[in-house]
């Protein structure tokens, strides 16, 4: 038994010398810290998470993407005005507006160098609109609905046949689900029961984007490394990222403070106001576009069915009070629907005078509930950082006009079939939309479809004519009104309340420059330069 | 040798009904809460037919004893199903996972019976003294301070303040590679590789989550000893061997202590199993990738795999655990004989 005593002076050797300098090796390294990490390496799989979306933006190219425009206080956040070539080179719309050609680079490669193909594009599209669940949803919200749309006309050449007008066609192709895959590799390891090679591509990399899949350990860390044949755009200058996943906020706080890691999204606001107080590290808000956080009413059942009282709660909501203790000022109030950085924008819209309780206690009493009721308050258990302080405020401002609301909360895992029951009477919620134009938000939350999110139940054959017509409008005049239609609708029927439009907050070291907000919140490596 | 073998088996065969009792009861159990799957894995802009679509995938439109034949069968296999929220077979994450527990549990339990025991006896010995204060307060101080609170401090004042520890991010530090896999534990598995350089990362990483549980778990071990040495020392036979003339050590260490243990032991087993599934907290402050929290998601996600999975681990190692204590037990204390 020799063992024991080699273990033992093993031990002493170990804690007796020097610590390591962790910063070693780390200069053209750039460390990330989230609370989650990608689940699996295919976005087109079922239940892919959000940190997934980061992973596909950086590991494959899209035919198209977005370009880049400067904030006034000297941030950059992509625009969604100016679509440029990521894999396509350039494209034509055909001249009856019907169909739209690419030219794809010649000099693209894969990551294991084989070259990229229309072929590659056509059986990658085919994927998401043929795989189902949430990649082909996303397609359809730009009319991309089945594989006849798509041809490969030669090697170089790809073809998208429209099946209706739709702006959103082109925008939704440079959205993190419209990746172009490596299709040979993945057939080589696709099976008969899984044709599209789902399993596998879960855990593999068969990408051309910038940034490569060097290891990945799930639930712990994933490095990228790039990708130095990368041809669709400037060769980015981090050489490697390290994704380190750790759950708690304060540790994550901790690293950054210390400089032992680079970047972060994911702290309370709370944090992120004391980062940005104290000037230590760089804090960049970006009112998060399209976006807002709201208190929803459902308008089926009683006793929030009937308008008035819904009217009477929009008199009496503590807008400002939730916006300063439960989001620390980390957000923009915003109390109409159509969030700051979304057209058709405009806060006097909003009709009521907040904090006129007079008048909310004679709505109750028009309602016939001049005593009030009682009833339930529910939001999300994964949010309650912020909605937890936001529910007991709102409670306390309920109690004014007599409703007398329990708090309810639920785990996450719950919220999400809670919100399809459409049966919370009044509740905490939020929504944002990746494509920004107010009727895409609209379709999604108010419209007669009943989308899971329109989690109110709110069916309006008004406000789904402006909806509708808004959505295939190409006169701008006439778009504007009806997106201000929808939003005078939405105000006066009170199916929700919104309050604030949060931000997209990230803190990093000051040595970091080229930082840009992107509408998938995630971040892009490609941009990003250290030292 | 051989009694002891069918020990075993005896005990094995017994612990059967009860691990298929747990299977059961789980399977049932994960069905009952109220959760959706198929809502919350459908995404953000899920409509009812993507909803209904991810529920098909996952098999949740067929009928509950259709779905457990299906389990069954997989099980039989030895296939544990696919967690949907990490994407990874369970199989593979418990493999990765529970040696990450297991480390950190050793660790932290090598550390508390190393403080505990001398603490208890000392306390024993001099009951009532100052040292016996001393203890109660530190054993009580360490068991009321909640272990985030308790990892958080740490965090705070030996790697934000004084820069002694390693930044909080897990088991290894990205710089280092894994060491070869042997048992799963790396400080373990990177001296047998030979690679001090490793092992030592490892063993910092560890430092603070270790002191962290092995705070929480001081108090039970510590009081235990206490009173067992107490009831020990006031026994007959310690005042024979008093009165006999034998020297003080013997009589505390080989007779008293000795047999003080047995309770300490059962503490112990049951300390052990406590620690390893139910560190959620820790394992969250110091970004360890353990069993707990890897639990703790699957269910808050209604995450059926991961958590019939886990609940089937840890009934095994409960029933190998009880085991092993009970072995333990005829080996400190020759009159214990146990039957199957």
């Amino acid at each position: 038994m020799r063992l024991p005593r080699i273990f033992a002076v093993a031990v002493v050797l170990m804690l007796g010398g020097p610590a390591v300098t962790l910063a070693q090796g780390r200069a053209d390294t750039l460390v990330v810290v989230t609370e989650v990490g990608p689940n699996m390496m295919d976005i087109h799989a079922p239940g892919a998470n959000r940190p997934m979306y980061q992973a596909a933006w950086n590991m494959y190219d899209r035919l198209v993407t977005f370009g880049s425009k400067a904030l006034p206080d000297g941030g950059k956040m992509y625009d969604y005005a100016a679509l440029k070539p990521e894999l396509a080179e350039s494209w034509t719309v055909a001249p009856d507006g019907m169909s739209v050609t690419f030219k794809l680079r010649k000099d693209a490669k894969f990551h294991d160098g084989s070259p990229v193909t229309a072929h590659d594009v056509k059986w990658s599209f085919d994927r998401a609109v043929a795989v189902g669940g949430f990649p082909t949803f996303q397609m359809k919200a730009g009319s991309l609905e089945s594989p006849e749309q798509f041809t490969a006309v030669d090697d170089t050449t790809f073809k998208v046949a429209f099946i209706r007008k739709d702006k959103l066609t082109l925008p939704d192709l440079g959205v993190p689900v419209a990746i172009v895959i490596n299709s040979k590799l993945v057939k080589k390891n696709a099976t008969a029961q899984d044709p599209w090679g789902v399993e596998w591509l879960k855990q593999n990399d068969a990408g051309g984007g910038a940034y490569k899949l060097e290891s990945w350990k799930p639930g712990q860390e994933s490095i990228y490394v790039r990708y130095d044949e990368w041809k669709s755009g400037p060769l980015p200058r981090i050489r490697r990222v390290i994704v380190r996943e750790v759950p708690s906020a304060g540790t994550r706080r901790a690293m950054l403070e210390k400089g032992d890691a680079d970047i972060s999204f994911e702290l309370p606001p709370k944090d992120f106001a004391e980062l940005a107080k104290e000037g230590k590290l760089k804090v960049t808000g970006i009112p998060i576009e399209n976006s807002h956080r709201y208190v929803g009413m459902n308008v089926v059942n009683p006793p929030f069915n009937n308008l008035k009282v819904r009217q009477a709660v929009a008199h009496v909501l503590p807008y400002e009070k939730i916006f300063s203790s439960a989001f620390f000022g980390r957000g923009i109030l915003l109390p109409t629907p159509v969030a700051s950085n979304t057209f058709g924008f405009d806060p006097k819209l909003f009709p009521y005078k907040m904090g006129d309780l007079p008048k909310a206690r004679a709505l109750m009493a028009e309602a016939g509930q001049p005593n009030g009721f009682e009833t339930t308050l529910y939001y999300d258990a994964g949010r309650a950082t912020v909605d937890e302080p936001a529910a007991v405020l709102v409670q306390e401002a309920l109690a004014q006009i007599g409703i007398r609301a329990q708090i309810e909360k639920i785990p996450p895992a719950n919220w999400r079939a809670n919100l399809t029951k459409k049966t919370m009477p009044i509740f905490l919620d939020g929504f944002g939309g990746w494509l920004n134009y107010p009727e895409y938000f609209f379709f999604w939350n108010y419209h007669g479809q009943n989308a899971t999110f329109n989690s109110s139940s709110y069916v309006n054959a008004e406000m789904d004519k402006w909806i509708d017509a808004a959505r295939f409008e190409t006169d701008q005049k006439k778009y504007a009104g009806q997106v201000r239609n929808m939003q005078l609708v939405a105000m006066r029927d009170v199916p929700r309340l919104p309050y604030v439009q949060v931000f997209l907050d990230v803190a990093m070291q000051k040595n970091i420059t080229g930082y840009q907000y992107w509408f998938h919140v995630q971040l892009d490596f490609r941009s990003l330069v250290k030292g | 040798m051989k009694p002891l073998l069918r020990l075993i088996g005896r005990r094995l065969a017994a612990a059967l009904p009860g691990v298929v009792g747990v299977l059961v009861v789980t399977f049932l159990l994960m069905r009952a809460l109220p959760g959706d799957p198929a809502a919350y894995f459908a995404g953000m802009a899920a409509t009812r037919e993507a909803i209904e679509q991810v529920r098909s995938r996952l098999g949740l439109d067929k009928s509950l004893p259709e779905q457990f034949v299906v389990y069954l069968r997989d099980l039989a296999r030895g296939d544990l199903g696919q967690s949907v929220t990490t994407g990874q077979p369970v199989t593979r994450e418990l493999a990765t996972r529970l040696p990450a527990s297991l480390e950190l549990t050793l660790a932290a339990l090598i550390l508390a019976v190393g403080t505990a025991l001398p603490l208890g006896v000392l306390a024993a010995t001099r009951s009532g003294s100052w040292v016996d204060q001393l203890v109660r307060v530190l054993t009580t101080a360490g068991v009321s301070l909640p272990t985030f609170f308790t990892g958080l401090i740490l965090v705070y004042v030996f790697y934000y303040l004084l820069g002694w520890a390693p930044s909080p991010m897990g088991r290894l530090d990205s710089l280092y590679p894994a060491p070869p896999r042997i048992t799963g534990l790396y400080v373990v598995d990177a001296l047998l590789a030979g690679d001090l350089e490793v092992a030592r990362a490892a063993l910092r990483q560890m430092a603070l989550p270790a002191i962290t549980m092995a705070s929480f778990v001081l108090a039970p071990l510590a009081r235990m000893t206490r009173a067992s040495m107490l009831g020990v020392l006031a026994s007959d036979f310690i005042r024979t061997a008093r009165a006999s003339g034998l020297s003080r050590g013997t009589v505390l260490y080989t007779y008293a202590f000795r047999n003080a243990m047995l309770p300490v032991i059962t503490t112990l087993g049951m300390i052990f199993s406590f620690m390893l599934g139910a560190n959620v907290l820790v394992e969250k402050v110091f970004a360890w990738p353990g069993v707990g929290s890897f639990a703790l998601e699957a269910l808050l996600a209604s995450d059926y795999a991961p958590v019939q999975g886990f609940i089937l681990t840890m009934a095994f190692l409960y029933v190998l655990l009880n085991l092993a204590v009970d072995i333990l037990y005829g080996v400190i204390d020759p009159r214990v004989r146990i039957e199957g």
